[in-house]
């Protein structure tokens, strides 16, 4: 017995050994190469070479102009993207897989087109509707509802973008959540014990797919809160673009919200996972 | 609590494919009725006609003489039980038992009660806080016949429930199924494509071929006394014979045997021959010979050259001993009326492709 074990070590050991290594080098190059910039870039907003090592940046955050505007505007362009997508495209997935099979191809085009085409060229599209709709409009009641959707204050034109720019995200994880399930099944199983669809919706089809909803959510929030492009070019001033507006004029300043804006987004995300995996849980 | 149900000439169609081409049939109050047939012959696709999930192109279900070819599934009283395993994942077993009295606002105390009385029913007392991953698929198939039941509905529907099943749970659970649905008495229909399970727990067996019924009847009478060669050759193995007709008797094998039922105009006829119908005698003179024995337990299937072609007999395991390959033997066909066809072959050969158990 004890020759057996003994031997098993000789030949077990090296590899494991030589393993062991590789995973702690892998680990320290991957961790410099994130923790290196991150830092730097924090070096950089506590230290002056005249003032020395100060947190003046970060106090000097809380109450820059627009900073908490901003994060607003773009925590709830994300919240309400969150939910429209959500609501769009849940339903009509499961119709799809129901009632239309057939059709599921000429959804994952539909779906997935976003990604191919390059957010310059969909924002000159939005640009051009906008302009062009207002004018056409004018003289009809749809143009108080064109100038609604584009009040700065929440630019509703930007969560239907962010809607389109969010769907082959959405799509994906939804999609895949489905596969993971007998969808026709447990739906005709919850109509055959008198489950309206309503129902069916909120009792049966959101408990199964928490995950692959918690992960849609996820990418719609991170995706949102570093939107640049759209928001920027439709003249919107939403976190991103607030961020880049400030580091021209105070560069300590703007390192110093990036950095906390990744904390916040981590910190967010890590909330959503939470609640997600406790309801699971339950 | 029971009701009757009627499928009324149902039509349904999917593209190119006739599901349903004319269905009648009728299932008594508190009836035991399994739909049989090959697949794609329609038995799945009237089932859910019955439970809202589809709608036939013509013609009407009726649920205790009321037309509910119209109203949505949620609204039916039909309890069903599907073949995959349909258990909510995120709810466990006592949750899934209670899933429609949650639905119907009943108190939660209630309904707890109400689940765990169904969950012992089906023999699973126990087990009511076990999510569905921690079940076995027998066990599933339980608590899904008991939150079938938990709505106490008029029509249990049972879609191939024990088909993902190995053998042994199998039997088991029909029998349990079948005893419970005596105790309930509630009107039952059963869909398989197993002719043992639907003879063996049946009160009346439905054989359906293209869409139509062929033939529904007591399992013995299905069995003994086919209405049309399809269900002859579906339910049980057959031998189809060569035999010459003279009044109503038939020459076959060199009997002379009665015939049962219409006798057809042209006097050469196939005569339809069960294998345990055929008694093997060893015989050194015999005009057979043993060309294969396939043992299935308590008997062995022979399959035997004759006078121009092949026959099967099933005989009991310890006559087999004595009948290996190669062993001439004399053929007797029990002395008992016979089913005839219109000639379909023209050697005396069996039929092996529904060589089914």
């Amino acid at each position: 017995m004890a020759a057996l074990t003994g031997l098993e070590r000789v030949s077990g050991a090296p590899p494991r050994r030589t393993r062991a290594w590789w995973r702690g080098a892998v680990f320290l190059l991957a961790a410099a190469y994130f923790l290196i910039p991150l830092g730097t870039s924090f070096w950089y907003t506590i230290y002056t070479p005249t003032a020395g090592v100060s947190f003046a940046a970060y106090g000097e955050l809380l109450t820059a102009e627009g900073f908490a505007a901003s994060l607003s505007l773009s925590l709830g362009l994300a919240v309400a993207t969150i939910v429209l997508v959500l609501l769009l495209a849940l339903p009509a997935m499961l119709a799809v897989r129901l009632f239309a099979p057939r059709l599921r191809v000429v959804m994952e085009v539909l779906c997935t087109l976003p990604l191919v085409v390059p957010p310059i060229t969909f924002v000159a599209g939005i640009g051009t509707a906008l302009r062009d709709g207002t004018d056409l409009l004018a003289p009809t009641p749809f143009w108080a509802t064109m100038i609604a959707v584009q009040d700065p204050g929440f630019p509703v034109v930007l969560v239907l973008a962010y809607v389109v720019l969010v769907l082959p995200f959405v799509y994906r994880s939804l999609d895949a959540g489905l596969r993971t399930m007998d969808v026709r099944t447990l739906v005709e199983a919850a109509r055959n014990l008198g489950a309206s669809w309503p129902y069916v919706l909120a009792r049966v089809v959101v408990p199964n797919l928490r995950t692959a909803l918690a992960s849609a959510s996820f990418l719609t929030l991170a995706l949102v809160l570093g939107e640049y492009t759209v928001a920027s070019l439709l003249g919107y001033q939403p976190f991103a673009v607030w961020i880049v507006t400030v580091s021209g004029s105070k560069g300590q300043l703007s390192v110093a919200v990036s950095i906390l804006s990744l904390l916040l987004i981590w910190l967010l995300l890590l909330a959503v996972s939470t609640i997600f995996s406790k309801e699971k849980g339950k | 609590m029971t009701a009757s149900v009627e499928f009324r000439a149902l039509r349904r169609t999917f593209g190119q494919t006739v599901a349903l081409d004319g269905f009648d049939l009728i299932v008594a109050p508190g009836e035991f009725v399994a739909l049989l047939g090959p697949s794609g012959c329609g038995k799945t696709t009237a089932l859910r006609c019955v439970a809202g999930f589809e709608r036939p192109d013509s013609g009407a279900v009726l649920v205790d003489g009321r037309d509910v070819t119209n109203v949505p599934a949620n609204k039916r009283d039909a309890g069903m039980v599907f073949q995959s395993y349909s258990l909510f994942p995120n709810l466990n077993a006592r949750d899934n038992v209670a899933f429609g009295l949650r639905v119907r606002k009943v108190p939660v105390a209630t309904r707890r009660k109400k689940a765990d009385e169904l969950l012992e029913l089906v023999g699973l007392p126990s087990h009511a806080d076990r999510y569905p991953h921690q079940l076995s698929g027998g066990q599933q198939q339980r608590v899904a016949l008991a939150r079938a039941l938990a709505l106490e509905p008029r029509v249990l529907l049972l879609d191939e429930p024990l088909s993902a099943l190995d053998a042994k749970v199998r039997v088991t659970l029909r029998e349990e199924i079948r005893r419970l649905q005596l105790d309930l008495g509630i009107t039952t229909i059963f869909v398989t494509h197993d002719q043992e399970e639907a003879l063996s727990i049946a009160d009346r067996v439905a054989v359906l071929r293209d869409g139509r019924l062929e033939q529904a009847g007591a399992p013995a009478d299905v069995y003994d006394r086919p209405a049309t060669p399809f269900v002859a050759e579906f339910v049980g193995t057959m031998n189809h014979l060569t035999g010459q007709v003279s009044g109503n008797q038939v020459t076959v094998l060199g009997q002379l045997l009665p015939v049962d039922g219409p006798v057809p105009a042209d006097p050469s006829v196939d005569v339809l021959v069960r294998p345990e119908a055929v008694q093997v005698v060893q015989n050194s003179d015999g005009p057979a010979e043993v060309l294969a024995a396939s043992f299935r337990g308590a008997s062995v299937r022979l399959r035997l050259a004759v006078a121009g072609g092949e026959v099967l007999a099933d005989v009991p395991g310890h006559e087999a001993a004595r009948l290996g390959p190669g062993t001439r033997v004399a053929v007797r066909l029990v002395e008992r009326p016979v089913l005839v066809a219109a000639r379909t072959v023209t050697v005396p050969s069996p039929v092996v492709a529904a060589d089914a158990v």
